[in-house]
């Protein structure tokens, strides 16, 4: 579980994140959403120690990050298994290689077993025929394969995504989505995916937080968020063609 | 105020390369790939360069000699202490300023720019260690390839003065040892390392702190570039008013 409590951050005279508090739950898949610029960006890399924040605090699992001396929070980052959204996999590495990394940078494995190992993880993202090529020789959604199976590859308790399928089309992003929701069932872990994709929210929205201007907006889940009545949330959902559609059909009903 | 805020952070950035250090297994594979790509794949283009300016030295010397009292010798001797002094050491690392430099900044830069170091943070890895220190021990065998440099600049001297027709092997070879300070080597080296050592930190800060796209990866690497050239020069003015006057 990761709570956050009162998180501030800024730059220079703009405060991005206004005083946040909310939890993420273990065994769930939850959801930040939000428009562009509403700070869920930020929030994910302050929550990862990417940017300090000025001030609050954020516990996982009842431990005070900032609290924290480096070796410490680095304990932690172990422990944490991260999706970029442009995969961040390392170009001069083949896709074995990304993700064996991990393993050879924390553990005193033999490269067999990490071998081994990465072969399990990349059979679990349905992953074939890939382990010798670069990342630039595959598509777009393999990356995102990859990057996933590099970020579970040494069992995190925390996996965090942002944006895990912008760019791609919109059947390999729901297999994407539900991918990362078996691997948070399967493993048990604690999952944060920042996102502005109302599919992605569908699917596997277990528990949302909607973000407006850096402020916690509504919280709820994927049932919840097409009742409820705040005006912010129904102008984000409903902001496209289709959901309005949905919307009116359902009124029709 | 920016110029003193970046020097202050590039020191900033050399302290952090040292401390909290990558495992070592994985350190050593990155000092032997940093080695090939700094060192052995300039070679090729040091060596080219440093035989023909060490010919246009030799040519240049030769056809400045119109006056008769002055010995041929000089054609030996000029050449030794234009490529031993200066052509090796300094212009030859602003070469590499512009080969090894951009090659750092742009690689750096697009694993900024492509949030691969923000992986590699996220995992706890201190990134200017595993970035920066492999490329700071590689570039410790720069001077070996100045050496290459010297000795390819003065073998192209002799093979232009001699079989250019400008003096004799036996003038040339006088000339070349005439006067010979060994010093001057020490020297020489002396600065390289330093250069060395500029050229792995200048490129990897300007790669390391740049923000934004590909476009600013492409400012950034001419940015590096320009810096290092000046730091290199500086600091060859410095050393040599330091150890030579």
């Amino acid at each position: 579980m990761i709570e956050v409590r009162e998180l501030r951050k800024g730059f220079g005279d703009v405060e991005v994140l206004k005083g946040l508090t909310t939890s993420f739950d273990k065994g769930k898949t939850n959801l930040i959403i939000g428009q562009s610029g509403s700070g869920k960006t930020v929030f994910i890399k302050s929550m990862l120690g990417l940017f300090r924040p000025d001030s609050g605090k954020i516990l996982y699992d009842g431990i005070c990050y900032s609290d924290l001396d480096f070796e410490e929070q680095r304990a932690i980052r172990e422990k944490i298994g991260m999706v970029f959204q442009g995969s961040a996999l390392f170009d001069s590495m083949t896709v074995e290689e990304n993700i064996m990394f991990p393993l050879q940078m924390f553990t005193k494995m033999k490269k067999t077993e990490m071998r081994e190992r990465a072969n399990v993880v990349i059979d679990r993202v349905n992953l074939e025929n890939a382990n010798h090529k670069l990342p630039s020789e595959i598509s777009g959604g393999m990356q995102k394969r990859v990057a996933i199976a590099r970020a579970i590859v040494n069992n995190p308790r925390y996996l965090f995504c942002d944006e895990p399928n912008s760019g791609l089309d919109p059947h390999t992003a729901t297999v994407i989505d539900n991918l990362i929701q078996e691997i948070t069932k399967e493993f048990n872990i604690t999952t944060i995916i920042n996102t502005h994709d109302m599919n992605s929210v569908m699917e596997i929205g277990e528990k949302i937080v909607f973000l407006k201007e850096g402020n916690l907006a509504w919280e709820g889940d994927k049932t919840q968020i097409f009742r409820t009545d705040n005006e912010e949330v129904t102008n984000f959902v409903y902001s496209s063609n289709l959901f309005k559609m949905v919307r009116k059909a359902q009124n029709a009903q | 105020m920016t110029y003193l805020h970046d020097i202050g952070k590039y020191f900033l950035m050399i302290k952090e390369t040292f401390v909290k250090p990558t495992k070592g297994k994985v350190l050593r594979v990155l000092i032997f790939k940093e080695i090939d790509d700094l060192i052995i794949g300039s070679l090729g283009i040091v060596a080219f360069i440093s035989f023909f300016v060490g010919g246009v030295v030799a040519i240049q010397t030769a056809l400045n000699l119109t006056n008769p009292i002055i010995p041929k010798e000089l054609i030996g001797f000029a050449s030794r202490q234009s490529v031993i002094l200066e052509f090796a050491p300094t212009f030859l690392s602003i070469i590499m300023a512009g080969k090894v430099g951009s090659f750092i900044t742009s690689s750096i830069g697009t694993m900024r720019v492509t949030e691969q170091i923000d992986a590699l943070e996220v995992m706890g890895i201190n990134s200017l260690n595993y970035l920066v220190f492999p490329k700071i021990v590689a570039m410790c065998f720069y001077p070996f390839v100045i050496a290459i440099a010297m000795f390819l600049g003065i073998l192209g001297a002799y093979i232009a003065a001699v079989y250019g027709g400008f003096t004799t092997a036996d003038q040339f070879l006088t000339g070349l040892k005439d006067d010979f300070i060994p010093f001057h080597i020490s020297y020489a080296f002396i600065k390289t390392f330093i250069f060395s050592f500029l050229l792995a930190t200048i490129p990897s800060f300007h790669g390391f702190y740049m923000r934004g796209g590909a476009l600013e990866v492409g400012k950034a690497s001419t940015t590096s570039f320009v810096w290092t050239s000046v730091s290199i020069i500086v600091v060859n003015y410095f050393i040599t008013q330091m150890l030579l006057s």
